[in-house]
């Protein structure tokens, strides 16, 4: 009836998780408490939940990320004070089938569930406004992607108290996480978390690029798109191309446990070392798929603090196209040492050291954007200029393990844990950053707090470098990834100090939350009542800030790259008289979270092989799938009337005192003339 | 949203282009099934002539069937055929060599 469901399968024994589970119910149970008192549940339901606005999904995506965060990074700091405790022959007080659980939830969390959703959320908020479209290609498409990633979390969380995580590692590697050598749960929760969050991501990417090239505002050819709105196309397209493979492969590593299949196993024809190729031909696309939007956001950051306009857009836009297409022929440099010849890895090591060129290239691009600028010392700035610094420390080092010699001795070592932290923390982290600060006021009308976020930069930075160049060291020394415990009295200090570093990154953290509590307290002072608070060039700041729900009420009109820094250099007014339409606007639908909580049904049935229950999620996923498609009311279109209140309140709004002017270059942070 | 639920003007092909198609699609099948039907010992030059018939086939249905040409509205549609083609060349062509490569040097004798 339950399958291997029993009550065994809760960690009574395991003090650690029982405390967590505790505090998450009761956290849970004040948070929902709340909101039954304050009868917040209609509200949610009808303005979030169901909402397709861009806007609001993109939000939610951050919101889930920032929880996730915290989730991922409590298994690092555990980690670290587990490797400093028991590095001196202690047992530290993580057993090993715990450790291998939170090596293996850290990495998948931050990537799927913290990387993953950070950049998608600034996606969502940014690209449509950028591109001056109402909404994206597919707005019930972009619901149904976002709660899909919402199962897919819940099913890593639900592991936490029910059953086990995987101890494989973050990809999971057969034979090891095959049915032989990992009969638990662990693999199954793996999986379907990451088939489920999967499809909602290839969606994603199917909106995205539909929405990025079919419905940019008349005008915009594809050379004046903003530059964020390039990366997130380039990223778009990778998702599309790389998604199906890491489908295909966990569905192929799906039949080998569930069904006995042979595709990855010791025996009967398999071989393990077609899933390492597989997993790895998505998985390098993926970390493109990461630090390219980011490298808009940067882009878009230091043109508009330096208030110039991109040096060298083409040749930043060809970088990133030439990107693209080589992120898929690098794969083999994380599996060098699994024996292939010297042709392959020397083809594979050379094609690594080329791209990082054009990435070289976009450090130049971002470094001449300042150069005779005013550049304002803003905290998104602060996260550009910390990315710059680190993100070249990584790339080196990066370009070090592409050397094939030096990579048979590097290999799995904390030297690679450096690196790929040196460019996921210094990329994609700071990044997530600097764009989440940048665009805030676009998504709530109001800035974040400057003072906490540069207390929160400084304490991510510090913390960074104490927390990982000792790492570099280790490796070098030769200690190997993923140890429960170790007895080198010469590494001791050093896991020491990268412990401290991550507890300053706990408070960086800590600040970045401060931060969001005190803005949304002194959200009176800190208003952007502008809509174009920090003198930006694209057209996101041409509309009030919040942005309307249909975000132009006129379709602006593109002749130049930085259209609206364009149409303030020449006085043009977007709202001139002209008389409004009715805009036509796509209806909330509750069916994605229908679906979507049908797949989590679906994916926990399978994963305790209670097979009618998968059943049940299954025909509910495809009933209420194939319901949402005889709704034939899914828009409308806002009245006229309706669009003058709106833009009535918005022409109010900019009537009142804003916390900053675009013109006002002092505030808060001293603005440098850099190289007279 | 305003663009994508009104724009209907992509080309959906008339019943003369999806007969064609048809017809050609069952002559391509029908001449390699005959060649191999009729021989006794059909060898390598056969089967490279079924590969070179499958392929004429798959592009007589992306035209007629999926009407992708060199028209401006179906550049992106070429474009993204165009790239996937690349990739899934890259991956399958790649993933040959390395498995090969690796079947070599790590498989016990």
């Amino acid at each position: 009836m339950l399958g291997k469901l029993t009550l065994e399968a809760i960690p009574y024994h395991e003090p650690i998780i029982m405390i967590v589970l505790a505090a998450v119910i009761l956290g849970g149970a004040a948070v929902f408490g709340f909101i039954t008192l304050k009868k917040k549940w209609a509200y949610l339901w009808n303005e979030w939940f169901t909402s397709v606005d861009h806007k609001k999904i993109g939000m939610m995506y951050i919101i889930v990320a920032l929880v996730m965060l915290i989730r991922g990074f409590s298994d690092a700091i555990m980690m670290r004070s587990q490797q400093m405790l028991a590095s001196t022959g202690g047992l530290g007080y993580l057993p090993p089938e715990h450790y291998d659980q939170i090596f293996t939830a850290h990495g998948v969390i931050m990537i799927f569930f913290v990387a993953m959703p950070l950049v998608i959320g600034l996606i969502n908020i940014a690209v449509p406004l950028q591109i001056g479209a109402r909404d994206v290609a597919f707005p019930f498409l972009n619901s149904l992607s976002f709660w899909l990633f919402v199962a897919g979390a819940l099913l890593v969380n639900i592991s936490l108290g029910l059953g086990e995580f995987a101890k494989t590692g973050w990809l999971a590697y057969p034979p090891l996480s095959g049915a032989n050598y990992s009969p638990g749960v662990g693999v199954d929760y793996w999986i379907w978390s990451l088939q489920i969050s999967g499809v909602g991501t290839l969606l994603t990417g199917v909106n995205f690029v539909a929405t990025i090239l079919k419905m940019r505002a008349p005008g915009m050819s594809l050379m004046k798109m903003p530059v964020f709105t390039w990366t997130a196309l380039c990223a778009n397209v990778l998702i599309i191309a790389a998604f199906p493979i890491l489908t295909a492969t966990i569905a192929m590593l799906t039949l080998d446990r569930y069904l006995d299949f042979h595709f990855f196993t010791n025996d009967l024809g398999g071989n393990m070392m077609m899933y390492i190729n597989l997993i790895w031909a998505w998985g390098h696309p993926e970390v493109y798929i990461l630090v390219l939007p980011v490298f808009g956001i940067f882009s878009e950051v230091i043109s508009t603090f330096s208030k110039k306009k991109l040096f060298g857009y083409t040749s930043l836009v060809w970088a990133t196209v030439v990107i693209t297409i080589l992120s898929f022929i690098v794969w083999l440099h994380h599996f060098f040492t699994m024996g292939a010849g010297a042709n392959v890895n020397a083809f594979f090591g050379i094609a690594t050291m080329i791209i990082s060129i054009p990435t070289g290239v976009k450090i130049f691009n971002w470094l001449f954007t300042m150069y005779r600028g005013r550049v304002e010392m803003t905290s998104p700035v602060l996260w550009t200029l910390g990315f710059m610094v680190t993100f070249t420390v990584g790339g080196m080092t990066g370009v070090l393990l592409a050397v094939p010699g030096a990579n048979y001795v590097l290999h799995n070592s904390l030297f690679l844990i450096a690196h790929f932290h040196n460019v996921i923390i210094g990329g994609v982290v700071f990044g997530a950053m600097a764009g989440i600060t940048y665009w805030f006021p676009k998504a709530t009308g109001f800035m974040l707090d400057e003072k906490w976020g540069k207390r929160s930069f400084w304490f991510w930075i510090t913390g960074f470098y104490l927390a990982f160049m000792p790492l570099y060291v280790l490796g070098f020394m030769g200690m190997t990834r993923r140890l429960q415990h170790v007895d080198n009295p010469l590494w001791v200090p050093y896991l020491v100090v990268a412990f401290v570093g991550a507890v300053l990154i706990l408070i960086g953290i800590t600040c970045t939350i401060i931060q969001i509590a005190v803005s949304i307290k002194n959200r009176k002072d800190l208003q952007d009542t502008t809509g174009d608070i920090w003198g930006g060039r694209t057209l996101e700041w041409s509309t009030t800030s919040p942005a309307p729900f249909y975000n132009f009420a006129h379709e602006p009109q593109i002749s130049e790259r930085d259209a609206f820094w364009e149409m303030k250099e020449r006085g043009i007014e977007q709202e001139a008289n002209q008389p409004y339409a009715p805009i036509h606007m796509p209806r909330n639908a509750a069916a994605g979270v229908i679906i979507s909580a049908f797949s989590l049904v679906f994916g926990f049935g399978l994963i305790w092989h209670i097979w009618w229950l998968a059943v049940v999620g299954l025909v509910g996923m495809a009933a209420s799938l194939i319901m949402r498609t005889f709704n034939y009311d899914i828009d409308y279109y806002v009245s006229v009337e309706e669009v003058e209140r709106v833009e009535r309140e918005g022409r109010e709004r900019r009537a009142r005192p804003s916390a900053r002017t675009s013109n006002d270059t002092g505030f808060q942070g001293e603005s440098w003339q850099v190289a007279q | 949203m305003s663009h994508a639920s009104n724009d209907h003007n992509d080309s959906h092909g008339s019943v003369k282009q999806y007969v064609t198609g048809l017809v050609l699609s069952i002559i391509l099948t029908l001449i390699p099934f005959g060649m191999v039907m009729m021989m006794d010992d059909p060898g390598n030059g056969v089967i490279w002539a079924v590969y070179g018939f499958a392929i004429a086939q798959i592009l007589v249905q992306l035209y007629f069937f999926l009407h992708l040409d060199g028209s401006k509205e179906q550049s992106w549609n070429v474009m993204a055929m165009l790239f996937t083609l690349v990739i899934v060349a890259i991956v399958v062509g790649g993933s040959m060599w390395i498995m090969i490569e690796l079947n070599q040097n790590m498989m016990p004798i």
